[in-house]
């Protein structure tokens, strides 16, 4: 238990998707100018990323792996240059899913993340979760901790750069600085307070 | 009023179509320092009062005094005391003005205070002048007012270097804190880091080996000693009693950044802080509450591997930066948390990441300037949901 906790704090902090890989980038710039969106799409996020990972997890350890396909007789076939195709495909599947259901249940965070819904299908922080947990061999258990993790730090992450967004409407930003350019500053200065967790070692 | 009347003899030539309108906010600068500005406040909403953001400021800058003073004596004291138990002295235009009016002597406050004064006055002028260029660069471009924010940045900057820091390094650090920690927002009251903690992380980061480890913290070439948090870090809690008394970590008898050593002198001027409301209480309370919660927590969990959980609170409050970042740093009221819950919450978050880093990370032994930056970016997010929660709890009285 301890294992799995230390792992899902590592990646709420230290190994930070937003801020510590900048990944996912482009919606998290795009929809973090309000608090609420923001906390609406970084809970999508980490129901996505709580599904995918540990999906992917288990398609990657019975079918794609080197020697997975033994139980079908299969020993010597290796897949797993399918990986990505698969990721991909599994992502799609539940972040449709889940635009129908937000479609509707929630439709009021449904017409606020627009376009930006579909979009997490090709959100790096979600296939870059993915990829992580194959490169890191995690079992089927770490990759839920490390799903999950990885989810509530993005979330986190957008929400504090809404909650700052929000703050900056009242500053005077230099004209040439103006939305995009004062936000990727932003974004760098935070990671500057996210390196405090750098090299904790749990 | 002689000097009222050269002012205004001088004024028209920085007004739109004087000769010297580019310079206009230098000008006011000067002027507003000597005299309240008679203009007011036009728009409908707002409150009289006799203390304005300038004296506010000039107030902080005066209360930075009591550490900055101690602080330049013990850098002396700390490196006289070296110097008298290994020999050498210091080279260079510093060893020739100690030879000409001072002395190694430990003992001496003058010789103290003039050696570290040969040390602190030179990072001092050289953030002043870098952080004030790009301060009156960016007023009369973008036409806001110079403003005295700028002292309380500088004076903070200068107090928590470490006192042999090149002093490249303090120009290119004061001016990424000044430039992009603030001026890119659009001055003071604008940004949501505080200026003087952003440059000095920069610092931090880009140029570790002079700003951490042994080897930085006495002005004497060569000689390595660890600070106690670092000692804490290595050899636990018998090897930093060994070293230092908890009275001499209080009184600020340690090697340190320039300002952050005599707890006692800070709290002397944060007490002023205090008393004139300058300084939120309620932040200061919840930093040190947090502190106390996560250092008892640990005392109690205790663990076998890092000596560093052992240290009790009462040596957390009078080591390294902690007592300065809680009552100078986590206080600037434009990076804090703005509502009475938000300032708590804020406060309580700075207190816990402190000791987290302390204790937990092995990278860094000091942690309060990473926990206040942490601190700033949770800082709006926690405003905004207690005006949510007010605004609900209001709305339920309406219906």
């Amino acid at each position: 238990m301890e294992h799995y906790l230390s792992l899902f704090i590592r990646a709420v902090f230290i190994e930070n998707m937003a801020l510590a890989f900048f990944l996912g980038m482009c919606t998290f710039l795009a929809i973090s100018k309000k608090v609420q969106a923001a906390l609406g799409l970084g809970i999508a996020v980490v129901v996505v990323l709580t599904i995918t990972v540990p999906v992917n997890n288990l398609i990657y350890n019975n079918l794609l792996a080197d020697g997975a396909l033994a139980w079908a007789g299969l020993p010597d076939v290796d897949l797993s240059f399918l990986g990505l195709l698969s990721y991909i495909g599994v992502i799609a599947a539940i972040v449709q899913i889940m635009e129908m259901f937000l479609d509707k249940f929630v439709p009021a965070l449904y017409n606020a993340l627009g376009v930006f819904l579909p979009l997490i299908t090709v959100n790096c922080a979600i296939l870059g979760a993915s990829l992580f947990m194959v490169e890191r061999d995690y079992t089927f258990g770490e990759s839920v901790a490390f799903g999950s993790g990885a989810g509530v730090g993005w979330a986190l992450a957008i929400v504090a750069l809404a909650g700052i967004r929000e703050k900056l409407k009242y500053s005077d930003i230099p004209a040439g600085l103006q939305g995009l350019g004062i936000t990727f500053i932003t974004v760098g200065l935070m990671s500057l307070g996210f390196m405090s967790f750098g090299g904790i070692s749990i | 009023m002689g000097l009222r009347k050269i002012l205004d003899n001088m004024e028209h030539h920085f007004q739109d179509g004087g000769r010297y309108q580019n310079w206009y906010a230098l000008y006011e600068a000067v002027d507003t320092i000597f005299y309240s500005p008679g203009s007011v406040t036009k728009s409908n909403a707002h409150v009289r009062d006799g203390v304005d953001l300038k004296r506010i400021m000039i107030t902080v800058w005066f209360c930075a005094f009591p550490a900055m003073f101690y602080g330049m004596y013990n850098l002396g004291f700390q490196a006289n005391d070296i110097i008298a138990a290994h020999g050498g002295e210091v080279a260079g235009w510093r060893g020739a003005l100690i030879g000409m009016f001072g002395g190694y002597d430990a003992g001496s406050l003058w010789d103290c205070f003039f050696f570290g004064a040969l040390y602190f006055l030179p990072i001092y002028l050289v953030t002043f002048v870098v952080g004030g260029f790009w301060e009156v660069l960016f007023a009369m471009k973008r036409g806001h007012e110079v403003n005295e924010g700028f002292f309380v940045t500088s004076i903070l900057f200068a107090l928590t270097c470490p006192p042999d820091i090149p002093l490249w390094q303090v120009a290119l650090g004061i001016s990424f804190g000044v430039v992009i920690g603030k001026e890119v927002f659009g001055g003071t009251g604008k940004n949501f880091l505080n200026p003087a903690l952003t440059g000095r992380a920069f610092l931090y980061f880009a140029y570790p080996a002079s700003m951490s480890g042994d080897a930085v913290w006495t002005a004497v070439d060569g000689y390595t000693g660890a600070t106690p948090l670092s000692v804490v870090a290595s050899g636990g809690m018998p090897a930093l009693e060994a070293q230092w008394t908890w009275m001499d970590a209080f009184l600020g008898n340690l090697p340190g950044s320039i300002g952050e050593t005599s707890t006692l002198a800070i709290l002397i001027g944060g007490a002023v802080l205090l008393l004139m409301r300058i300084a939120a209480w309620r932040i200061v309370a919840g930093v040190f509450l947090g502190m106390v919660a996560l250092s008892t927590l640990m005392n109690l969990v205790g663990s076998d591997t890092n000596p560093a959980f052992a240290m009790p609170w009462y040596w957390h409050l009078v080591t390294g930066g902690f007592a300065f970042g809680m009552m100078f740093m986590a206080t600037d009221p434009v990076s804090a948390a703005m509502t009475n819950g938000g300032k708590w919450a804020y406060g309580i978050l700075i207190g816990l990441m402190a000791v987290l880093i302390r204790v937990m990370n092995p990278a860094f032994p000091e942690g309060i300037m990473l926990a206040i930056l942490f601190g700033n970016i949770f800082a709006p997010l926690t405003d905004h949901f207690v005006i949510q929660a007010n605004i609900k709890r209001r709305l339920a009285r309406v219906q």
